[in-house]
């Protein structure tokens, strides 16, 4: 596990009355945190959310009593690092059971992460600014934060050891020390709105 | 959030059997999820006091993972499904 040290001169969330937080972004900030959430939902494939459409949300496609109980045709962790680290195995020795497991709850787990990313695609403008979040916005944000961070973790190939990540973001620079500022930000990010709901 | 399992408590205990709740929530450390993240979703989710959650979430950390939950074999893929949501690394297991 990470912890969280804190961010300059950043602003991050705020508690407010009767639950949910709020937020200021700038411009460059919203669009930034609008197109990582909407990468990480249009890897998971649900036409809901992400602006590229179904990329195959492993539903059964012309089953009917498949669609209507929620069933997944998909057995097996997936092939992506990413996605097998947000869709993980439920059973760590034991397949058969993995497989019956996700055959029952991966097409709710992607959608609901989706839906997540969704509400934040919908609560957040394109041109950032003040933004007020309910308790469940706020929520499905925490979520979604989080889910990115967990995709820019696998794609950084991030370490717990804070130390070597700094060295490795200034031994490679470019789009690797990008990413690492995008990371911090988005832990930042997190954190501010885990102790705004505290 | 959840349907929370009876008190559950006996984070030095994995090796220790009850006869009528065999399944327990295993949640594992990884090196992206917050302490403060994972404290709260253990909150959230089970509904523990924070001083609980802080010291499952430390056993998370220091010893790379916790049980977190025990009950019937459903409530604990109930309960993985949800910490699957949140992002957290967790899996089930029959407790022996």
């Amino acid at each position: 596990m990470a912890a969280q040290d804190g961010s300059g001169d950043l602003a991050g969330f705020r508690r407010v009355r009767r639950g949910g937080a709020a937020v200021r972004f700038a411009t460059t900030e919203a669009q930034l945190l609008r197109a990582l959430v909407g990468q990480v939902a249009d890897l998971l494939g649900d036409d809901q959310a992400g602006s590229t459409g179904s990329v195959g949300s492993g539903s059964v496609s012309g089953d009917p009593l498949a669609e209507l109980l929620g069933l997944s045709s998909n057995s097996e962790l997936p092939d992506d690092p990413v996605l097998a680290r947000l869709l993980p195995d439920a059973y760590r020795d034991d397949q058969d059971a993995s497989a019956e497991f996700r055959r029952y709850t991966e097409r709710g787990l992607r959608s609901g992460k989706a839906a997540a990313a969704q509400t934040v695609l919908d609560t957040l403008p394109e041109e950032g600014g003040e933004i007020r979040l309910s308790a469940d916005q706020a929520q499905a944000w925490l979520r979604s934060i989080n889910d990115v961070r967990l995709a820019l973790g696998v794609w950084l190939d991030v370490s717990e050891d804070p130390d070597e990540m700094y060295q490795q973001r200034a031994e490679q620079g470019g789009p690797q020390a990008v990413g690492l500022w995008i990371y911090d930000w988005l832990s930042f990010l997190l954190d501010t709105l885990v102790e705004a709901l505290s | 959030m959840s349907v929370a399992p009876a008190e559950v408590d006996r984070p030095q205990s994995d090796q220790e059997t009850t006869p009528d709740t065999p399944w327990i929530a295993i949640v594992w450390n990884d090196p992206v999820n917050l302490m403060t993240y994972v404290t709260y979703v253990f909150q959230q989710v089970f509904g523990y006091p924070k001083r609980k959650a802080e010291r499952l979430m430390l056993d998370v950390h220091h010893k790379g993972k916790a049980v977190v939950a025990a009950g019937t074999r459903e409530e604990m893929e109930r309960d993985v499904e949800i910490l699957h949501g949140y992002g957290l690394w967790a899996t089930l297991s029959q407790d022996r």
